[in-house]
């Protein structure tokens, strides 16, 4: 079975880790939740670096650990990105990649200059670290673990040290690591935009515990999220640019049942984008005016839900394959008699491109 | 406190040193005994710091790493040379290496003899008295390291042994050095202990602190001059190395 076995039982005063995961072994999966919640810590026990004394972890089959087994960290096959890029002071960047390469079999070695060419690095080969900006120091630090080829990549919060211009110049090489290579990826954040981004399947965690365990989209679409997203809450659309709007600068974006506009990114016709719908851009009405929002698709009310505020209701509408979260009053889900399985108009104000 | 003109060297009289003849030649300089005393200075010291880099080393990491409650208790033995007169050190450790004692008969049995009054009879005595100015150093520096680097070693397939020479030893450079000197330079120094141990044989365990002693004693104060200017010269050069060596400041990786 292609997946990640993880059951882990770690108490430490004060905290207590108990998960029992499985998650599948290709694209992105992330693990959410607040800090101390414990994500960090399933990274470490998954990658060895922390013990749990009662735990089984296999990785497509394959016993990392369990009642008579530990391998330790140096033979298993990850990569591991922490949350400060940690070079390697003494050794120049090219010094950094080549350590890990040199450790592994020749038959495992793919090309290092793949990795130099994806994260953009190959202008700072001969520095040393501390010559490297943050952003450039986390993707030496990417670099460094894709070069040992591994069979899962683990990454801790890789962009939390960075400020939102460092963490801007990464997000497309991540991107592209999403997009070009087909190691899986166990990715811990805190951040729901990187999260809506990266992610193909997410994990919410909190003290220590799995709240919620599925698949990105149909995760986010759910509303009984047990976890405070507020301004977040929001569905993320799996789409193709179909059409280009060159003299509105605006781009359509199509998806089984129905399609959007987004503002023009450059984006080219045919490629794959993943656009992120937040519950407040999105409003409902039973009946077609005039307005100033472009996109109006015609949806079925799916469920309908609490909000945090007693006031504000949640209500989830399936437009084709998609699903859209509305946030609205409940005096207006009131007037507008909503109901599972009625017909509405989905207006969306705004849609962001997650490329 | 020793206060006195340098007396003419020619003028000197008297000594057990049978280089007189060379000194009356060398006009202003270290007679063949003083040098001698000098070498067997410097063989010693050089001798204790290799023993010590490979003692001390494992003992060092073991300080910083270990999150056990034997780290308080070794970590005092290390340290007590620090505080202990070395006399006291020297005459625990001449009851050990002595005929009776434990370390005395392991030698014997192994056919080593007995290593009072030998050079490395010295040297062993000197590894005990030196040991905190090698370890404490080297402490520091590998607790200056952390966790982290090791961790990613570990993650990049470097077995922890492999981890402690390519990033770990390299990282803590600094620590080696400064651990080195002051082990060297200390062990110069040696006073108490050497003559507890080793006595006073020419050659073999009359160094350069001891040779000053001989020199004072004998009222042989000119040379004892000239000797103590080379132990002080020494001395300072060797703490001006360690003060101007300040590798360049860390920056955040």
């Amino acid at each position: 079975m292609e997946n990640i076995h993880a059951c882990l039982r770690l108490e430490w005063p004060g905290f207590c880790l108990d998960v029992d995961l499985h998650l599948p072994l290709r694209g992105v999966t992330a693990l959410f939740g607040p800090s101390g919640s414990g994500k960090t810590t399933l990274l470490r026990c998954i990658a060895g670096l922390e013990r749990a004394p009662q735990g089984r972890v296999t990785v497509g089959g394959e016993i990392w650990q369990d009642a008579h087994h530990w391998v330790p960290t140096h033979k298993r096959p990850l990569g591991y990105v922490f949350q400060e890029a940690s070079l390697f002071t003494h050794l120049t960047v090219l010094g950094n990649l080549n350590y890990g390469l040199r450790r592994i079999s020749t038959a495992a070695r793919i090309s290092v200059e793949h990795s130099i060419e994806l994260l953009g690095i190959s202008r700072l080969l001969n520095r040393k670290p501390d010559r490297l900006s943050g952003g450039e120091r986390q993707r030496v630090a990417i670099a460094r673990a894709l070069a040992v080829n591994p069979r899962l990549l683990l990454m801790d919060e890789p962009l939390a040290a960075l400020d939102l211009k460092r963490k801007q110049e990464i997000l497309p090489y991540l991107d592209r690591l999403h997009d070009e290579l087909k190691i899986p990826v166990l990715y811990v954040s805190h951040a729901p935009d990187e999260v809506a981004r990266l992610a193909d399947h997410l994990v919410v965690m909190e003290t220590g515990r799995v709240l919620i365990d599925g698949p990105l989209a149909e995760t986010l679409a759910r509303l009984d999220l047990p976890i405070h997203l507020g301004e977040d809450i929001g569905t993320i659309i799996e789409t193709t640019v179909s059409a280009v709007d060159k003299e509105w600068h605006l781009m359509r974006v199509d998806f089984p049942g129905g399609h959007l506009w987004a503002r023009d990114s450059g984006v080219s016709v045919g490629h794959k984008v993943r656009v992120r719908v937040l519950a407040r851009d999105v409003s409902l009405a039973d009946h077609l005016g005039h307005s100033s929002i472009q996109n109006v698709l015609s949806g079925i009310v799916d469920a309908i839900g609490d909000d945090e505020h007693p006031g504000l209701a949640l209500v989830r509408v399936k437009v084709g394959v998609a699903m859209l979260v509305a946030r609205l009053t409940k005096r207006a889900a009131f007037s507008l008699e909503l109901r599972v399985g009625k017909e509405v108009w989905v207006q969306v104000k705004s849609v962001a491109l997650l490329e | 406190m020793v206060l006195c003109c340098p007396a003419n060297p020619r003028a000197t009289k008297g000594g057990t040193s049978p280089n007189e003849h060379a000194l009356d030649k060398r006009d202003m300089l270290l007679s063949d005994s003083d040098l001698l005393a000098l070498w067997l200075s410097l063989r010693l010291a050089g001798t204790v710091t290799l023993v010590l880099l490979l003692v001390g080393t494992p003992i060092a990491w073991w300080l910083a790493r270990t999150r056990g409650w034997w780290k308080g208790p070794i970590g005092a033995v290390v340290a007590l040379p620090l505080v202990l007169p070395p006399s006291v050190l020297g005459f625990y450790l001449l009851v050990a290496m002595g005929p009776n004692g434990p370390i005395g008969r392991f030698t014997q049995t192994l056919g080593l003899g007995l290593l009072p009054f030998t050079f490395w009879g010295l040297v062993a005595a000197s590894v005990f008295y030196s040991l905190p100015f090698m370890v404490q150093p080297l402490q520091t520096a590998f607790e200056a390291i952390g966790d982290r680097p090791l961790e990613v070693a570990a993650t990049l397939r470097a077995s922890p042994f492999d981890a402690f020479l390519t990033v770990a030893a390299p990282l803590a450079l600094p620590g080696f050095v400064t651990a080195s000197i002051l082990t060297f330079a200390h062990t110069m120094g040696e006073f108490g202990v050497v003559l507890l141990i080793g006595g006073n044989l020419e050659g073999i365990t009359r160094v350069a602190s001891v040779k000053i002693y001989d020199h004072v004693e004998a009222l042989e104060y000119s040379e004892a001059h000239r000797l103590a200017a080379v132990m002080l010269i020494f001395s300072f050069l060797v703490l001006l190395a360690v003060y101007a060596w300040r590798p360049n400041p860390k920056k955040g990786t």
